[in-house]
């Protein structure tokens, strides 16, 4: 009977070449340790930041898509922690007055979530921590990378809206191009902030779980703590403000600090950074220039006759939403039928070689031709299945069934040849299905057999059916 | 020329005199591009005199021996060569240990860099170097730039050329050492609140800091960065304008710089090009023209301010002497002078000191010994004690003391009792400065309270010390252009006096003119 009150702090690392404040290459995935560095970012004595102006952009973009309002000048902060991961032991992020806040996300759902505030920041190296060692390692790769952070009212009620919320804001970063959002990748990361209560109380007192990597995480996370509060609470004992963490093994949270512990960041606006303007033009070539967003492609999809699963399943996959449009450009007939396919073989296909469809190098005219080739009745859907491991790899689908002699018997007289002659060769079984008629599929897998696969199973059944004299071919 | 005056004497007290011994910087430089002196000599002369002051005046930390003769060197043989040499070739410089020098230590004077190598040359070194100037060593300080004494250095107190029992004045002591004993005609400081100003006050040079963003900070171990100008300190106004002219410039590297219009055009070509690569085409055609800076003469027309509360309380008998005898000079050239009140001046040093330790706190949090510099303590001892072992051990009691107030200032419950209301006195000062410069060209004080301290009279009491920048505080506060010009002698003691003029942000040219007026008219 309680219920949860939710939070979510969402770091999306940005899709820039170069760091924050130098050119290091933000790319580090791949990199020897310590191999993206420089004076900068490893914050030697006499270097200053230089703000990476694709960078602002980006976090603009994603303000203004989540409904943010965004103040004519911002600015950056230095927040102090003393800690390895930190070159200049503070994170150079932003303050009181942050690139976006006060917006708001609709979900599918119709759920509202508000959001507080989104800001820039630059995201910390990693320490390595080796068995038996007594020393720990340091990788600067990531430190000085361009991060947005995006915070939330406390609107969440559970955790499968927080998943909802988490995927919307996905689909957005990526439809926008400023995050590849892969929480695979670290791209994307989540701490929440839940507490409980019983409906119509005042909100609990509230949990901080921190570093989550993945949507799975954080349900999980979620729905550990709010069981653990309400038994707490059920218990007669009361809930510690405190910062927990999340163990993925034994999936559970357990402490990390409280709250008499917690640092004061001595929050600075950063003397070396000046004010970044945002004037009011550039705002409105933002918002001019902003790209669709997934729900409104959902919508799309929907008014296109798309099935909402499948539209949904494409729409918050914006590289795969990509591939669909062109497809379907490219395509004569029906949008579900190029759904059917891309959610299916398609995507099952790509997902065996783990990868989706769109990082395989399937093009989109390719796909539309398949689709085109079946719904003609000149190859058949099992044929065509067998074709999608090779058009994964660029091939052509013509090509393919010339090469392979696939093409569908669909010549009538061909079929009548072929149904002759297996009847005759078949006497017994044409007798069983005139006493049986649902016995037809025996006969119709000789005919398919004789024709090795390529006989058009529709006109084969029609035909047996005609020639037995049976009033409807059974479904 | 660089045996001008012996550098262990001090000099008689003849007044402003004591730094004009020796040929200009641009009138060397221009020796040199003729084949009328070879570089190398001159690059020797001035190391023969630093390292036999070296003892007595400890003004260095480093000297280059080879690296300046290998430098000198190759200015002689691009001469030879035909080649452009720069507009400062064959100069010896003096660099502060706070600015980076790729290939020479660069310590801050503080045991938490001891034997730290920068990988760069900071901006304004590698714009001299390009310029033809030859470094011949790097200067003592106090650490980090924290006092206005030069006796906070982990090298030990830097001594005046001109009394050894009195400090050379803080915190670029050893650049001001250094040109006032006449070892180089020119070097460069930092200035936060007045650590290029009050030194050459101290030893009888010109000491100057540009507007604000007007020299690029890049490669200068931030302080407090709202404040931290890189500082020039020569033996004559034309020393400064000549380096201004060489060094200014945007900086892709320092978003904070900009380029300064100097003498009707802006010194700002270079920005887009990374720091110092590939100007020694550009400074030979863009160098500061000779004489932009000169004067003329004839003073009709411009209007000083005299600052009301920087003319009385505080300061000596000496320094209002001083003054005195460069509002006489200034009016006997035509010039008005008149009083101006700015009553934010009462809070200067306060606001100075919270915005400064506030901004050092975070500044210096980067040196606990995890990436560079030194260490103290085992690596298994963890980090968080490894890090408070080596910034308790190797930060100096003045940068600690600095740290705390900072840290204090900045913490959750006292900031806006603090930092916050030191931006707001911060703001107030400034606008009463634009606006008395409104109606005049330069404010001018004294830039120091009296002439150098006695070694120790203000190691106990770092009160004492702090006030004791309240003039030049002003333009960091402010972020405006201001310079210290040698004027008169205290009484007695013969020892050197300076009077600041402080300009209109940007207008680093005109105000230089200025201080070369006033310079000429003191005679």
């Amino acid at each position: 009977m309680f219920e949860p009150v939710i939070g979510l702090e969402v770091h999306l690392a940005l899709r820039t070449t170069s760091k924050l404040f130098c050119g290091c290459s933000a790319e580090g995935f791949g990199a020897s340790p310590n191999e993206n560095v420089c004076p900068v970012c490893l914050g030697l004595p006499g270097t200053l930041p230089v703000v990476n102006e694709r960078a602002v952009e980006l976090a603009l973009r994603f303000a203004v898509a989540l409904g943010c309002e965004v103040p004519s000048t911002t600015y950056f902060h230095r927040k102090h922690y003393f800690y390895p991961d930190a070159p200049k032991n503070y994170q150079t992020s932003q303050g009181d007055v942050p690139i976006g806040q006060h917006g708001r996300v609709s979900l599918p759902s119709g759920k509202r979530v508000g959001i507080t505030r989104c800001h820039l920041e630059e995201d910390a190296g990693r320490l390595v921590h080796p068995a038996y060692a007594d020393h720990s390692l340091v990788d600067l790769n990531r430190a000085g990378a361009p991060l947005v952070e995006m915070v939330t009212e406390p609107d969440i009620r559970s955790a499968e809206e927080a998943r909802e919320f988490l995927a919307e804001i996905r689909a957005i970063a990526q439809a926008l191009g400023v995050s590849d959002a892969a929480p695979e990748e670290g791209k994307m990361r989540a701490d929440v902030n839940v507490s409980v209560r019983l409906p119509g109380e005042p909100f609990g007192t509230k949990v901080e779980v921190k570093n989550l990597n993945s949507f799975k995480s954080v349900a999980a996370a979620l729905t550990f703590e709010a069981k653990r509060q309400a038994q707490l609470l059920e218990g007669g004992r009361r809930v510690v403000q405190e910062t927990r963490g999340w163990n993925e093994g034994g999936q559970r949270t357990y402490p990390l600090r409280s709250k008499e512990t917690a640092a004061d960041y001595r929050y600075l606006r950063d003397p070396d950074i000046p004010a970044v303007a945002i004037p009011d033009e550039r705002k409105r070539a933002v918002q001019a220039s902003m790209p669709e967003l997934p729900q409104a492609r959902l919508g799309r999809y929907r008014a296109a006759g798309v099935r909402g699963t499948e539209a949904a399943q494409i729409a918050y996959d914006h590289a795969v939403a990509l591939l669909f449009d062109a497809t379907v450009a490219a395509y004569a007939g029906p949008a579900q039928n190029v759904a059917n396919w891309l959610t299916g073989e398609v995507a099952g296909r790509a997902n065996a070689l783990g990868v989706s469809a769109a990082d395989t190098k399937l093009t989109p005219t390719a796909l539309a031709r398949l689709v085109e080739l079946v719904d003609a009745g000149s190859l058949s859907a099992t044929a065509a299945k067998d074709l999608v491991p090779d058009l994964l790899q660029g091939a052509d689908p013509a090509a393919l069934v010339a090469s392979r002699g696939l093409d569908q018997v669909s010549d009538a007289a061909a079929i009548e040849t072929l149904v002759t002659v297996v009847m005759e060769a078949n006497p017994e079984l044409v007798e069983r299905v005139r006493a049986n008629p649902k016995a037809i599929n025996a006969l119709l897998g000789k005919v398919m057999a004789a024709s090795q696969g390529k006989a058009n199973p529709d006109l084969a059944r029609r035909s047996l059916a005609g020639r037995l004299a049976l009033e409807e071919p059974p479904g | 020329m660089t045996s001008g005056g012996a550098p262990a004497q001090p000099g008689p007290a003849r007044p402003g005199a004591s730094a004009r011994r020796g040929a200009s910087a641009p009138a060397i430089a221009a020796l040199v591009a003729q084949g009328a002196l070879s570089a190398a000599e001159t690059v020797a002369a001035a190391l023969d005199m630093a390292e036999a002051a070296q003892a007595e005046l400890n003004a260095f930390i480093v000297i280059d021996r080879a690296g300046a003769e290998a430098a000198a060197a190759a200015v002689d043989e691009r001469r030879a060569a035909g080649l452009p040499v720069g507009p400062l070739a064959g100069v010896p410089v003096a660099v502060k240990d706070n600015l980076a020098t790729a290939g020479l230590p660069t310590t801050a004077a503080s045991r938490i860099l001891a034997g730290y190598v920068s990988p760069f040359d900071a901006t304004v070194v590698a714009r001299l170097k390009a310029a033809g100037a030859v470094v011949i060593g790097k200067t003592n300080l106090d650490e980090f730039g924290m006092g206005s004494t030069g006796e906070n250095s982990s090298f030990g107190p830097t001594r005046n050329p001109h009394d050894r029992g009195r400090v050379a004045g803080g915190s670029s002591s050893g650049s001001a050492a250094a040109v006032g004993a006449g070892i180089v005609p020119l070097a460069l400081g930092s200035d936060t609140g007045g650590s290029s100003r009050l030194p050459a006050a101290f030893c009888g040079a010109v000491g100057f800091k540009p507007t604000y963003g007007g020299l690029s900070r890049y490669g200068l171990f931030s302080y407090a960065s709202s404040l931290d100008q890189v500082g020039l300190l020569g033996r004559s106004v034309e020393d400064v304008a000549a380096a201004l002219g060489v060094m200014a410039g945007a900086d892709p590297r320092d978003a904070t710089s900009f380029a300064l219009e100097l003498a009707g055009r802006a010194v700002g070509s270079r920005a887009g090009s990374p720091a110092g690569a590939g100007q020694s085409g550009g400074t030979q055609s863009g160098g500061a023209p000779a004489g932009w800076a000169a004067a003329a003469g004839d003073l009709t027309g411009v209007r000083f301010g005299v600052v009301a509360e920087l003319s009385g309380e505080g300061f000596s008998q000496d320094a209002l002497a001083s003054l005195a005898v460069a509002r006489a000079a200034l009016e006997a050239r035509g010039a008005e002078v008149v009083e101006v009140s700015l009553p934010g001046v009462a809070l200067a040093v306060a606001c100075y000191y919270v915005i400064a330790a506030a901004e050092a706190s975070s500044n210096l949090a980067r040196y606990s010994g995890m990436l560079y510099g030194q260490r103290v303590g085992a690596e298994r001892d963890g980090q968080e004690p490894v890090m408070r072992a080596t910034r308790g051990a190797l930060f100096g009691r003045e940068v600690k003391r600095r740290i705390l107030l900072g840290s204090f200032a900045l913490s959750a419950g006292h900031y806006d009792a603090y930092y916050g209301r030191a931006l707001k006195a911060r703001q107030r000062l400034t606008r009463e400065m634009d606006a008395a410069l409104e109606h005049s060209s330069a404010l001018i004080t004294p830039t120091a309270p009296g002439p150098a301290y006695a070694i120790d009279e203000k190691t106990a009491d770092p009160l004492s010390m702090y006030v004791g920048d309240v003039a030049t505080c002003l333009a960091n506060l402010s972020g405006g252009p201001a310079v210290s010009v040698p004027c008169g002698a205290a009484v007695g003691s013969g020892l050197p006096l300076g009077v600041q003029l402080i300009g209109r942000a940007g207008a680093d040219a005109a105000l230089l003119r200025l201080a070369a007026e006033l310079e000429v008219a003191l005679g």
